[in-house]
C-alpha cells in the first residue's frame, strides 16, 4: 500500500520460505522486591505471513508480556530478556534501541488493550496518525493527513475529516479502539501484536472490531499475533493457537486440531468455561476453580497441577516438557494427556483453594 | 466425539458472536461527541476578563511608558510636593515633587521584568529539568530530586540577601538568582505532574511506533504536563512579584532613583510619609495587590479551561 521504510533492512528474497516471526525460548524476568517474577518462561512460536496466531490464557499468564517481550517494549530497568526473537531473518533481541525504532511502526506494531488510555488525551486523533507517517514514511503534512484520513475511513470510522480533529475524550470507547488501529497500522507494518483489543468494549462492538481487524489483515497480507483470554475471541479468526499458563506453553496446535482434540486438561477446561447459547438457562458455567500461579514461586511439577482435577503425583513431582501429539504440529505439556477428549488417569481429589 | 467436540467449540463461538450484528452504533456517536463538546464550552466570566484587563493595562502601560505623555518618573517638580491627586500629577506626587503615576508606570516595568523573566527561566530549566527526569526515572530522577531538596531547603530570602550584597542590585541579577531560585520547585512540580503520565500506556504506544525518547517527552508527555506548569507558573510570577517587592523594600533590589513598586512603598512607608502622604505606598500597594490577584485568577482559570483531562474524562 505504501512505501515500507527500512524496507532494505529487510530484504523480501526470503520472502516466502521462512517464518516471519520466529520466537525462540523467549525468557522475561522482572527483579521485584519480593524476588524474580518468571512472567515468561521460555516460550516458543512461529508465526508465517499473513497468518493469525491466537494467545490464550487467564489473567496473570503472561500474556501481554509475551507480546511486549517480543517486540522489546520492555522496562529498562530490573527486567532479564533471555532468547530469541527472530523477525524476518534478524534476531529482535540484539538490535540498538534506535534500530528497533525503526522497526516498531513499519514493521511491527502494536494494538493496545485499553482505547481509553492508549491514546493521549491532549493530542488530536489527526495528529496521532500523522505522526508516524511523517517519521517513518517521510511524508509531507498534507499526504500526512489525506492518508489518515483514508486510514479512518477504512477503519470505519464515517465523517474521517471531521475526526481528525477530535481528541480522544470526544470519541466512543468502539471509535478509539478503531483509532488505535488506524494508529497501529499506519505505516502497513507486516505484524501487528493486538493485546486484547477487544477486552475493554462492549460485546457487540468486540465483533466488529475483531472483523475489521480480519479483513484488513486480508486486505494487506498482514501476521497477527491475537492475545485474548477469551478461546471463543481466537476460535474462528486464528490460525493456530498457543496456550498459555503461568508463563509457559502448555499446548499449541491449530485451531481445528486444537478444539477437535485438545490434550492438556487446561485447554479443556479454558473450553468448558465459554457460555453457550444452547444451554439451558441456570446451566453453572464450569469455571476453573483457583488462581494462576505465583510466578515468584512456581509450583513444583507441572504448574497447573494444584489446579488439575486429574493431577498425580508425577505431575506434582516433575515438569512435563512439551511433546509432540499425532502431528508435528501439535504440541502439548502433560504427563496424562486427554485422548479425544477422555482423561488417562483417575479424577483425583484436588484441593483447590478457590 | 471429537467431530461433536469440534462443533461444539466452534459453534460455541458463533453462537457467541451470531446476535451480534454490526449495528450503526457510529450514528449515535456523533451526537455523544456533539453533545460533550457542547458541554465543554463554558464561559470564563466577568471577572477572568476583568482579571485579564488589568494585566493587560499595566503590560501595555509598562512598555509604551517611553511613549505615553508622562513626566519623568525622576523629574521634580519642586511647587507640587506631596500634592494628592489633581489634574496636574493625576495620582499625585510625592515627598521629592516626583509624579506618582509615571514612577508607577515605570516601575511596573521592574515587577513585570522580574517576575515573568525569572520565571521563564525556572521554566527553562527547571521545566525541562523535570520532565526528563521524570521519565528517565532511577538513579538521575533520586539525585536530582535529592538535588532540588538541598536547594528548596535554603531559605530563599537569605540566599537572595546574601547574594545580591555580593554581587548587586541590577535588574538583570535579581532577575537571574530569583531565577535559578525557582528552579527546584518548578522542578519539583513538573516533575511530579510528568511522573502522573510516564507509566499510562499512551507513552508506551508511542515508542511502540518507533518515537524517539526526545519526541516522547515533548510531544506526548509535555502537552499533557502544560496546564498544570503553566498554572504553577502564573503563581510563580505572582511570587517572583512579591519577592522582588520584599528585596526592594529592604534596599536591595534596583538601586534609586529607579522606581519600582517594592521601593515606592519602602519610601512611602518610612520616615513618617504614613501620616504626610498615604499615596506614595497606597497606588503601588493597590497595584501590586491587583496584579497578584489577577495573575492568580488567570492562572486558575485558564488551567480549568484547557485541562482536557479534568473536564471530560
Amino acid at each position: 500500500m505504501s512505501p515500507r521504510d527500512g524496507a532494505d533492512a529487510f530484504p523480501d528474497a526470503t520472502e516466502l520460505a521462512d517464518p516471519l516471526l520466529t520466537v525462540d525460548d523467549l525468557r522475561t524476568w522482572f527483579h521485584t522486591p519480593r524476588g524474580t517474577v518468571r512472567a515468561v518462561d521460555g516460550i516458543s512460536l512461529t508465526v508465517r505471513r499473513g497468518t493469525t496466531v491466537g494467545v490464550v490464557g487467564e489473567s496473570g499468564s503472561g500474556k501481554t508480556v509475551l507480546s511486549r517481550s517480543i517486540m522489546g517494549l520492555l522496562p529498562t530497568r530490573d527486567v532479564e530478556r533471555a532468547g530469541t526473537v527472530t523477525f524476518a531473518g534478524r534476531d529482535l533481541t540484539t538490535m540498538s534501541a534506535k534500530e528497533l525504532r525503526s522497526v516498531w511502526g513499519p514493521q511491527i506494531a502494536m494494538i493496545f488493550q485499553d482505547p481509553m488510555t492508549a491514546l493521549n488525551p491532549v493530542k488530536r486523533v489527526g495528529a496521532q496518525i500523522t505522526e508516524s507517517l511523517r517519521l517513518h514514511l517521510h511524508m509531507d503534512r498534507k499526504e500526512a493527513r489525506a492518508t489518515a484520513a483514508a486510514l479512518l475511513d477504512s477503519v470505519g470510522i464515517p465523517s474521517p475529516e471531521k475526526r481528525l480533529r477530535a481528541y480522544p475524550s470526544q470519541l466512543s470507547g468502539g471509535m478509539r479502539q478503531r483509532v488505535m488501529i488506524a494508529i497501529a497500522l499506519a505505516c502497513g507494518p507486516r505484524l501487528v501484536l493486538a493485546d486484547e483489543p477487544t477486552t475493554g468494549l462492549d460485546v457487540t462492538i468486540q465483533a466488529q472490531i475483531l472483523d475489521l481487524l480480519g479483513s484488513l489483515q486480508d486486505e494487506r497480507n498482514m501476521a497477527m499475533i491475537l492475545v485474548t483470554h477469551d478461546l471463543g475471541v481466537v476460535a474462528t479468526r486464528a490460525d493456530e493457537i498457543v496456550v498459555m499458563y503461568a508463563g509457559k506453553v502448555v499446548e499449541r496446535a491449530p485451531t481445528p486440531t486444537l478444539f477437535a482434540d485438545p490434550k492438556m486438561p487446561y485447554t479443556r477446561a479454558l473450553m468448558d468455561s465459554i457460555p453457550r447459547l444452547s444451554q439451558p438457562s441456570g446451566t453453572r458455567l464450569a469455571a476453573i476453580a483457583g488462581r494462576p500461579p505465583d510466578l515468584v514461586d512456581p509450583p513444583q511439577g507441572c504448574r497447573f497441577a494444584p489446579r488439575c482435577p486429574y493431577a498425580q503425583d508425577r505431575c506434582r513431582e516433575s515438569e512435563p516438557p512439551l511433546r509432540t501429539a499425532g502431528s508435528a504440529d501439535h504440541l502439548f505439556a502433560c504427563w496424562f494427556p486427554l485422548t479425544n477428549g477422555r482423561p488417562s488417569a483417575p479424577l483425583t481429589n484436588n484441593e483447590v483453594t478457590p | 466425539m471429537p467431530d461433536d467436540r469440534e462443533l461444539a467449540a466452534t459453534g460455541a463461538a458463533a453462537e457467541l458472536l451470531a446476535d451480534i450484528t454490526p449495528g450503526d452504533a457510529a450514528l449515535s456517536e456523533e451526537a455523544v461527541s456533539l453533545a460533550v463538546a457542547g458541554a465543554r464550552r463554558r464561559p470564563l466570566g466577568i471577572i477572568f476578563w476583568l482579571a485579564v484587563t488589568w494585566v493587560g493595562i499595566v503590560v501595555i502601560a509598562a512598555i509604551f511608558a517611553n511613549l505615553l505623555p508622562l513626566a519623568h518618573p525622576n523629574f521634580q517638580n519642586y511647587s507640587a510636593i506631596n500634592t494628592g491627586p489633581s489634574i496636574h500629577h493625576l495620582l499625585g506626587t510625592d515627598d521629592l515633587g516626583r509624579d506618582l503615576l509615571s514612577r508607577l508606570i515605570f516601575g511596573a516595568r521592574v515587577s513585570l521584568v522580574v517576575g515573568f523573566g525569572s520565571i521563564a527561566i525556572g521554566m527553562i530549566v527547571g521545566g525541562s529539568a523535570g520532565l526528563v527526569s521524570a521519565y528517565l526515572g532511577g538513579g538521575w530522577d533520586a539525585t536530582m530530586n535529592g538535588f532540588a531538596f538541598v536547594i528548596l531547603a535554603f531559605p530563599q530570602i537569605l540566599a537572595l540577601i546574601a547574594i545580591t550584597a555580593f554581587w548587586g542590585t541590577a535588574l538583570w541579577k535579581i532577575t537571574l538568582i530569583i531565577g535559578i531560585g525557582s528552579i527546584p520547585l518548578i522542578f519539583r512540580v513538573v516533575r511530579a505532574s510528568t511522573l502522573a503520565f510516564v507509566n499510562r500506556e499512551f507513552v508506551v504506544a508511542a515508542r511502540a511506533l518507533g518515537a524517539s525518547p526526545a519526541r516522547i517527552i515533548f510531544r506526548e508527555l509535555l502537552p499533557n504536563v502544560l496546564p498544570a506548569a503553566l498554572s504553577f507558573a502564573m503563581i510563580g510570577v505572582a511570587g517572583a512579584i512579591v519577592l522582588e517587592g520584599t528585596l526592594a523594600f529592604l534596599g536591595l533590589s534596583v538601586p534609586l532613583p529607579t522606581p519600582s513598586w517594592g521601593n515606592m512603598i519602602a519610601e512611602g512607608s518610612t520616615n513618617g510619609q504614613l501620616q504626610q502622604n498615604i499615596y506614595i505606598m497606597l497606588w503601588p500597594a493597590i497595584s501590586m495587590f491587583l496584579l497578584l490577584l489577577s495573575i492568580n485568577l488567570i492562572g486558575d482559570r485558564l488551567r480549568q479551561r484547557f485541562d482536557v483531562r479534568e473536564s471530560l474524562v
